[in-house]
């Protein structure tokens, strides 16, 4: 039995369960194409958007406000229209996507680093450690998510000398927003960990007389990736909407630079003068990737989980 | 005269992705009333699909394709699924393999009782308690009135085992089709469970189908037997011919890789039928040999000094210890293991015999008491580099190949674990030669080191296991039920590489297992252990010719007789 020749690397990528529940989910497949349309769109805004909302020379005044190309009074080179600065609404949308996509990449990051780190070493040493770490997860998860990011990012630019705080707004909206999410994290590690740190492969490493984190990293981390993934993915589409919901409030990312979350917000102010494209787009951009984000998380949920296969 | 159960030509498919696997092939079996038939393979013959196939419930994508199943002389192929569903209450009864999940927790016995009695019979109301009653009272289980009312969980696993067995027959039906039915037993129990389902085939003349791996059931239990392989009936026939005198190659390596408890054989004979079990062990020069580095220090006290060990768990916790409830797993226990021996420790479920290696290993710390391992105190090695000569000194080998593997790493880096760790190499490349010759040495093949544990069988991961084990030139290796989780012909070549190792590297082993002929074959000195306590130590010739303790009489007592089997 199984004398074939091991497998490889491209063989084990396409010749697998997952790879097989995916080709044959079309939700999942359409949630891919379109998320990773829209996420690339975004990061390769440089190259794509036919105008750069940085670049004063390209923005004038006297375009402001104009809707979108197809509408009455629109101009062909503006697609979508203008908002109050004269920036192409386009333009703004994929240089504003691209700054949401890396604030919720790079926030649920830290807290998944965060939060696997401290969920790990709380189901493998367990005792007074482990009693620690959970209540604290606990006692955070009882705050809404969204007010503690606001408190952080309140608390984190206050402490930064005012000609900085333009310039790091963006790093307090990823720490603020990676420091909420980390007990879920944290939650799920440790249940992956508790039933892996059973295991006679851990015993075995314990035998062989590996030290503890030795043992963790090499033996425990890779084996809990599985559901960290899952909730790494609707994490997300939630770090995504947190920075929106931040940046709508006035709270994130100051409005000179665009993010979906400012533009939706100084979109807000002109609606009721009919001025509907300037919060539209933006919004119906945020909702398709979050949509689609999630609906692979959801699937990849299915996917990776033995029971409903 | 017709039979009860006739299949003819009975073909199973089931369509996966990977195109269509035939999981059974052209199986014709017939039973009669008051007979019973023992169906017997190894996992993945197909013997369980053949049973649910009768009874009409295949597991999904699982389709009979071709064949009959006739019953009493119905075809139970042209029945719709509201009639198999009468018949599999009311005239098939099924047994399954775990009492603990086939009762509903939530329900009462006499409440589960009662509604199948309802279902399947015309009997009602009061008149349904009482036949209850009567069949708790069939099957052996006493005061049954008052256990109408209890609970699963009141009851334990043989009990249930009874109460399934009660709940088969509530239909009072003419088959039953029992699916390892003491697969989850203790020995003891085990026997008790087979006597109660001859008695009862015999009185009520009954057919029964015993499905089961276990040879030792068939010789007790079967009128006549059908041995299947790969899908496929190689042999039926009557109990003393299929045991005695077989006749396909395949039944006669699978009875060569049955231990025997009355004589210790040197090695199991002729299971070449089995797959990649090429006797391909190459013995190896020790002395110059990288595995026999270690050997050259000097010692000659004890391999293995256990001095009153206590272990309790606590099984209800509390602020104040004399509230607290504790089980006491390991009761003073004592015993020596000399150099180069293989102990015994043999026990059922629950004895404390696993807890006991893993305090050996270090993996629990005892309450009370000392384990010298090669004269160095267990307990008192700090975990540094400077002392591996004494943590490398012990290995285990662990029951489940499926989780003692880290499943994502490959083979090399696995076996090769312990050699970087201790850094007992010079270079990456000699460390690779010598994983590549470990896995030879264990029959894998050096080709194996690129792979994932996922790629290989559970005998095949049994091995890797011993590799992995040996990479860290043990003295002394702790096998805690090595092959309970195998097949019985890949059972006798591992046991058989474990003995091969043992000879040549001179290995020190404690073997834990709950299996007496097992432990016949490959131990030295046996030690009973029962509730936590040692009932006694012995040499292995003695124990099974004058046991002295009368626990170890009622154990061997309990063994599966084997005189149908020529040596």
């Amino acid at each position: 039995m199984s004398q074939h020749s091991p497998k490889t690397r491209w063989e084990r990528i396409t010749d697998n369960d997952i790879m097989w529940s995916f080709l044959s989910s079309p939700g999942a497949m359409t949630a891919a194409v379109v998320s990773s349309i829209i996420i690339l769109a975004c990061l390769f805004a440089p190259l794509i958007a036919p105008f750069d909302p940085f670049d004063p020379a390209q923005i004038s005044l006297w375009d402001g406000k104009l809707p979108p190309s197809w509408a009455e009074g629109g101009q062909s080179q503006y697609v979508l229209g203008t908002d109050n600065q004269g920036r192409d609404m386009l333009s703004t949308i994929l240089y504003g996507g691209r700054l949401s996509i890396l604030v919720g990449l790079a926030a649920i990051c830290l807290g998944m680093v965060m939060g696997v780190t401290l969920g790990v070493i709380a189901g493998y040493v367990g005792g007074a450690t482990e009693a620690v770490i959970m209540r604290l997860a606990d006692v955070q998860l009882t705050i809404p998510g969204i007010l503690l990011a606001i408190l952080i990012n309140g608390v984190g630019r206050a402490s930064l000398p005012l000609e900085l705080r333009e310039e790091f707004a963006i790093y307090v909206v990823i720490i603020a927003i990676g420091l909420t999410d980390w007990p879920q994290f944290a939650r799920v590690a440790r249940g992956a960990t508790l039933v892996e740190a059973n295991k006679e492969y851990v015993q075995a490493a314990r035998i062989i007389g590996l030290p503890s984190w030795l043992i963790m990293l090499r033996h425990i981390l890779p084996n809990t990736m599985r559901p960290i993934l899952v909730i790494a993915t609707i994490g997300l589409a939630l770090a995504i909407i947190a920075e929106a919901t931040l940046s709508f409030l006035g709270q994130g990312i100051p409005p000179t630079t665009p993010s979906l979350g400012t533009l939706i917000r100084v979109g807000n102010e002109y609606l009721f003068s009919g001025l509907w494209w300037i919060t539209l787009f933006p919004a119906v951009a945020l909702i398709v990737l979050v949509f689609s984000v999630n609906l692979l998380g959801d699937w990849l949920r299915d996917a990776l989980n033995p029971k409903l296969r | 005269m017709s039979n009860l159960l006739d299949i003819n030509g009975l073909n199973i498919e089931f369509p996966t992705r990977r195109g269509t696997i035939r999981a059974a092939s052209n199986v014709c079996l017939h039973v009669n009333a008051g007979e019973v038939l023992g169906l017997v393979g190894e996992s993945g013959a197909g013997k369980s699909t053949v049973g649910n196939a009768i009874i009409d419930l295949l597991e999904k994508p699982g389709r009979i394709s071709a064949g009959s199943i006739k019953f009493n002389g119905e075809e139970l192929r042209d029945k719709d699924a509201d009639q198999m569903r009468r018949i599999r209450g009311d005239r098939i009864g099924m047994i399954f393999q775990d009492p603990q999940t086939s009762l509903n927790p939530l329900m009462t016995i006499g409440a589960q009782l009662v509604e199948t009695i309802e279902k399947s019979t015309k009997i009602r109301g009061r008149k349904a308690d009482r036949h209850a009653v009567k069949l708790l009272e069939q099957v052996g289980i006493t005061e049954a009135v008052a256990r109408l009312k209890a609970y699963p969980h009141q009851f334990s696993g043989g009990m249930r085992q009874r109460v399934v067995i009660a709940l088969a027959l509530a239909g009072d039906p003419d088959l039953v089709i029992a699916d390892e039915p003491t697969t989850a037993l203790d020995v003891s129990i085990q026997a008790q469970i087979l006597d109660l389902i001859k008695k009862l085939c015999k009185e009520r003349n009954l057919g029964v189908i015993i499905v089961t791996h276990d040879i030792g059931v068939i010789a007790n239990i079967a009128d006549r037997v059908a041995v299947m392989y790969r899908g496929e009936i190689v042999e039926t026939g009557d109990v003393a011919q299929i045991l005695g005198a077989p006749k396909h190659e395949y039944t006669r390596s699978l009875i060569a890789a049955v231990p025997r408890a009355d004589t210790k054989l040197e090695r199991f004979t002729s299971v070449d039928y089995i797959e990649g079990a090429t006797n391909n062990f190459k013995r190896i020069d020790i002395q110059n040999h990288w595995l026999g580095e270690t050997r050259k220090q000097d010692y000659d006290g004890l391999a293995l000094e256990v001095k009153n060990l206590d272990l309790s768990f606590v099984l209800q916790n509390a602020v104040f210890k004399r509230n607290r409830r504790m089980l006491k797993a390991v009761n003073n226990v004592s015993f020596s293991v000399q150099q180069g021996e293989t102990f015994g420790l043999v026990g059922e479920s629950g004895s404390g015999k696993s807890t006991v290696a893993r305090l050996i290993a270090g993996l629990y710390r005892p309450d009370a008491g000392v384990i010298k391992v090669f004269g160095a105190n267990v307990n008192t090695i700090k975990k540094s580099r400077a002392n591996l000569s004494e943590r490398q000194a012990l290995q285990m080998i662990f029951q489940d190949p499926f989780s003692s593997l880290n499943a994502r790493m490959r083979v090399l880096d696995i076996v090769a674990e312990p050699i970087r760790f201790y850094k007992l190499t010079n270079s990456e490349s000699e460390t690779r030669r010598i994983v590549q010759d470990l896995l030879d040495h264990v029959g894998l093949g050096a080709a194996a080191e690129l792979r994932y544990p996922h790629e290989f069988s559970g005998g095949q991961r049994q091995r890797i296991s011993i590799a992995r084990a040996l990479a860290s030139r043990p003295r002394l290796l702790v096998c805690d039920e090595p092959t309970s989780a195998l097949d019985v012909s890949v059972q006798a070549t591992i046991l058989n590489l474990l003995k091969d190792l043992q000879q040549e590297l001179g290995l020190t082993m404690l073997f834990i297992s709950h299996d007496l002929p097992v432990i016949r074959q490959m131990c030295d000195s046996i030690a009973v252990m029962r509730h936590g306590e040692i009932c006694e130590v012995s040499d292995a010739n003695a124990f099974f010719n004058s046991p002295k303790h009368p626990y170890s009489k009622h154990l061997l007592d309990l063994m599966p007789r084997m005189d149908l089997i020529k040596p």
